[in-house]
């Protein structure tokens, strides 16, 4: 198991240096270059052409890359030409935004998604089965920014339910420690607080969580439906367990195992992904950070941002194979 | 119909009686894979139910076992475990039953086991299940089980997982689980067909040693007249769901009376016979029968087959009618062998 | 964020790898026929095929169809900031903040969005379609470095992809087409690749191999058709996603900023701010893009089970 790990380990190295030679590339291919991403895009040509002696940059590229990755490591990538502040702290400051609402998302997704798709084939051929086939190929089919919209629109604005924007009332004088909202108000003990923020999450969680959702439901079903039909099912039929024992050792344990890798893809896709959903809500995390740059076309910010988020999501992917590992003995020995 | 009086033990362990299985599928026409099947296996005694694939030979043992799906089958006809009725029982008795008092081992070892789960957990939730043990008692158990099956350092087997073991020792921890409970009947489902020749022996040999010693009723589904003979005392042969013969294994071997047993006994290579000699094949595939409604399911393949095997004639299918002591026969015309059977060889027969 | 598209490597190789067993008896033209007479009996295929095949007889056809120019501001004098009229004679939709017609809008849009959806799949297809022959047919070296560099594309998510060559490209429907399609490229080569590396594995390949057949034949004559079945149910599938992806970039103002040209994605974005006002505005080009990747989706599922050998009863 441990080389198993220390081989995946191993493989990310290469990906993480090709993603550096992407990106480093990327900004030095932009009109303007990286002097233009620093000072943003209303620079003046002799500040650009200051700046790039300041930074050596018209050394050979090589050399730049290099200096590049070593800012890299030290998750130095410059300032934000919008805010004037270092990228990697804005990162860090939105981060538990963003991994607060993929949790609620991912909660949302498995919560409702693994039972309804469990229930779903159990009773293959009903209507709740018709139905979760045709909702779940609705659900991979809205444009998520759109679904985000009507839910703000209905439940937000139309109904009042729910708070549709933010993170937290702006009234509610909340004290930080982790910047987990959730997270502090239980830490601090400010209860209020701390539900306000969950009531903040439910409309951009449902929003993020409708694709996994979707996609959960659609490989529990089809899963289960490949299990049932297992020799190892009758097997255990022919032992003469309770229905319990063959639904929940037999049934359920292997038909959760495709599910799994499932949840970890969906888990770091929403991490990476939550652009769309977080712009709509305002939501404070690091997608509606990204939203900004996008129209700011603060490049620093897009550089660094692209770069952590692969990093975060490849280093999810990697917990998925090995979580996999733990799950399935047969991946284990290999 | 009647069924074969019991083995040497008295009471038949199981009695099947008129069984027949339907499968109806929606907007397809319903099949019968199973029809109108009768025979019975007493204690210590194993009985082989032969046939080609999808003669219904499976079909058979998975509705005695209970465990044909609810949803597009019929099972009709009756199917008595030591007298208790099986046919129309309730999930839950068929539950306690099962495992407890009839079980099952199946042809592909490794399908069979779940892979995820540990092989002691595999064993211990039958014992857990049926017998009243606690979880220390069903580990040492477990362990008894997979000594007294033939697998070495069984209390190191328990804590693995079914891709860790070779394929004899997947069999052979089946047979364990099986076991767990001293069934009174056991039905294998052409348990060595997966396996390497010299394990097949190995577990066949198991299998025997298992009967002898506890008594067990066993009932063998197989297409292999090798296992037939080593390990059968009396022999059901079936044909598009029905059983066409019906004979003591010597008798069988002997003289063929069926021109599909026949034909069956004279497509197994011989060492005894002569270089060159070419085996005989039967004729096309068992996707060649005519339903029973119409004539003899086999006579499309048949040699011996005349006008009267395709016309009904008396309006009912070709009965199974007494064929001399232990005998059993669904032909109009037979093999005929001559009186002496000392010189008969099935080969020779056969033709 | 597309989920249609993100298929994890592990998840694509499998893909490629179930396709590559051919059932025996089947193989060449009646496999494809087969598949094709499944598919005519299915009804998930029919509604699919209905669905698509409506909206790209709309597209063809939509100077024909609309009722007025999508680009014509009508007078109606009524429009103002917070109201926006709606159906009326003439405007069976009604009209945008513009005073657009709606309805010619949707029937001019699905021409760009489809052509969007194509044309972006089939860049996508191609040179995914290059590298993964080359890496399959060469294997080696070639295919260690192919694949490294797919697996560094592949650890991009898509959508931070897609963002990232539409800034680098600009805004214009070009850079649409081809920052979409850069997301599909690494999709396609590991599918092709492990799809070909089992077709090479299988036994009528060595076979092939065995009878003296020069390499090349076997690759391009029998390797690679047998290999297509799973690009072909992908590429389907990337239609879908294709399309949702672009009013993705449209909301992020990485659209085609020609208003010249109507789109749904970009309809759709526009229509957020009136969304309270007017939702129709929205909700009609949102229905026209799920209803359409819902038909590509239908049918690309459909096709897969027709074609996946492992569907077969």
């Amino acid at each position: 198991m441990l080389r198993f790990i220390v081989r995946r380990l191993l493989q990310l190295i290469p990906i993480l240096l090709g993603l550096s030679i992407l990106l480093f590339a990327w900004l030095r291919a932009l009109p303007g270059g990286p002097a233009q991403a620093a000072l943003g895009e209303r620079a003046t040509p002799e500040a650009i052409a200051r700046y790039n002696e300041l930074f050596g940059l018209d050394e050979p590229l090589i050399v730049q890359y290099l200096r590049f990755l070593g800012r890299a490591v030290r998750l130095d990538f410059g300032t934000s030409a919008r805010t004037g502040r270092p990228v990697t702290t804005e990162f860090l400051e939105r981060m538990p935004g963003t991994i607060e609402l993929t949790i609620f998302a991912m909660i949302f997704a498995i919560g409702v998604g693994i039972p309804l798709g469990y229930l779903a084939a159990r009773k293959h051929g009903s209507w709740l089965d018709s139905a979760s086939v045709i909702g779940s190929l609705l659900g991979v089919a809205i444009p998520v920014f759109f679904l985000a919209y009507l839910l703000r629109l209905v439940f937000a604005v139309e109904l009042g339910w729910l708070p549709g924007s933010g993170r937290q009332d702006v009234r509610i004088d909340a004290t930080r420690i982790t910047n987990f909202y959730v997270l502090d108000g239980l830490l601090t003990r400010e209860w209020d607080a701390a539900w306000d923020a969950v009531l903040h999450l439910i409309l951009p969680a449902i929003a993020l969580g409708t694709i996994p959702l979707a996609i959960i439901v659609r490989i529990t079903r089809a899963s289960v439906l490949d299990v049932v039909n297992e020799d190892y099912v009758r097997t255990a039929n022919a032992k003469g367990l309770a229905t319990s024992t063959v639904r929940r050792r037999h049934i359920i344990r292997n038909a959760l195992l495709p599910v799994s890798t499932t949840i970890g893809l969906q888990t770091g896709l929403l991490l990476s992904g939550a652009v769309l959903t977080e712009s709509v809500f305002s939501f404070g995390g690091v997608g509606s950070a990204l939203y900004d740059a996008i129209f700011a076309r603060d490049f620093a910010v897009l550089q660094g941002f692209i770069l952590m988020l692969a990093v975060v999501y490849v280093l999810v992917n990697l917990l998925v194979d090995i979580s996999y590992g733990l799950l399935d003995p047969r991946v284990r020995v290999r | 119909m009647s069924s074969v009086p019991g083995g040497p033990a008295g009471a038949p362990v199981l009695e099947v009686d008129d069984l027949a299985v339907t499968f109806a599928r929606r907007g397809e026409q319903a099949t019968r894979a199973v029809d109108g099947v009768s025979f019975a296996v007493g204690a210590s005694e194993t009985v082989g139910l032969v046939g080609e694939s999808g003669c219904g030979k499976s079909v058979t043992s998975l509705a005695i076992m209970g465990l044909l799906p609810r949803r597009g089958v019929t099972v009709s006809g009756s199917v008595r475990l030591e007298g208790q009725e099986l046919i129309g029982a309730s999930d839950s008795r068929l539950r306690t039953l099962r495992g407890a008092h009839m079980a099952m081992v199946f042809q592909d070892p490794l399908s069979s086991l779940n892979p995820t789960v540990q092989i002691g957990t595999q064993v211990t939730e039958v014992l857990l299940e049926h017998r009243d043990m606690s979880k220390s008692e069903a580990a040492t158990e477990a362990a008894d089980l997979l000594d007294r099956v033939g697998i070495p350092d069984p209390s190191r087997r328990l804590k693995e997982y079914p891709h860790q073991l070779s394929g004899g020792m997947r069999q052979r921890a089946l047979i364990a689980m099986a076991l767990a409970c001293s069934p009174r009947l056991l039905i294998a489902d052409e348990p060595t067909t997966a396996l390497d020749v010299t394990i097949q022996a190995q577990i066949l040999e198991l299998l025997r040693e298992l009967v002898v010693d506890t008594g067990t009723a066993l009932v063998m589904i197989t297409h292999d007249l090798g296992v037939v003979a080593g390990l059968c005392d009396r022999v059901h042969v079936m044909y598009s769901g029905k059983i066409i013969e019906t004979a003591d294994r010597h008798e069988l071997f002997a003289r063929p009376r069926q021109p599909y047993t026949g034909g069956l006994l004279a497509s197994v290579p011989r060492l005894d016979a002569g270089r060159g000699t070419p085996l005989t094949p039967i004729r096309g595939s068992a996707r060649d029968a005519i339903p029973w409604a119409e004539g003899c399911a086999f006579a499309p393949r048949c040699d011996n087959a005349q006008d009267d095997c395709l016309t009904e004639v008396s309006g009912s299918v070709v009965p199974l009618e007494y064929d001399g002591p232990g005998r059993e026969l669904r032909c109009r015309h037979p093999l005929e062998h001559p009186p002496a059977p000392s010189g008969a060889t099935a080969a020779g027969a056969a033709r | 964020m597309s989920a249609l598209g993100e298929l994890k490597r592990e998840r694509i190789d499998q893909l490629a790898a179930r396709a590559g067993q051919v059932p025996e008896g089947e193989g060449g033209v009646s496999l494809t026929r087969s598949a094709l007479r499944r598919l005519r009996r299915d009804p998930v295929a029919i509604i699919g095929a209905v669905i698509v095949v409506l909206f790209l007889f709309v597209a063809a056809f939509a100077p024909f169809l609309a009722p007025r120019d999508p680009l014509a501001q009508s007078l109606l004098s009524d429009i103002r900031p917070g109201f926006i009229p709606g159906s009326q004679e003439g405007f069976p939709l009604g009209v945008d903040n513009l005073g657009r017609d709606l309805l010619s809008r949707l029937i001019y849009g699905s021409r760009q969005s489809l052509m969007i959806g194509v044309i972006s799949t089939v860049l996508g297809v191609i040179v995914g379609m290059a590298l993964g022959v080359l890496a399959g047919a060469f294997g080696g070296r070639v295919d260690t470095l192919l694949m490294r560099f797919v697996d560094i594309l592949l650890s991009i998510p898509s959508l931070l992809m897609a963002i990232s060559i539409s800034v680098l490209l600009g805004q214009n429907q070009y850079a649409l087409m081809i920052a979409i399609a850069v997301t599909q490229v690494p999709i396609f080569a590991r599918l092709l690749r492990g799809s070909m590396l089992a077709q090479r594995g299988s036994d009528y390949a060595v076979a092939a191999q065995a009878l003296g057949i020069r390499k090349s034949r076997i690759v391009f004559g029998h390797v690679l058709p047998n290999s297509l079945s799973p690009v072909i149910v992908q590429a389907t599938l990337s239609l879908a996603t294709a399309i949702i992806e672009a009013a993705a970039l449209s909301f992020l103002g990485l659209g085609d900023p020609d208003l010249a040209r109507p789109e749904w994605g970009a309809m759709l974005a526009n229509a957020q701010a009136f969304l309270s006002i007017r939702p129709e505005l929205a909700i009609y080009p949102a229905l026209c893009i799920i209803v359409v990747a819902l038909g590509f989706t239908l049918l690309g599922e459909s096709l897969r089970e027709a074609l996946d050998p492992k569907f077969r009863r």
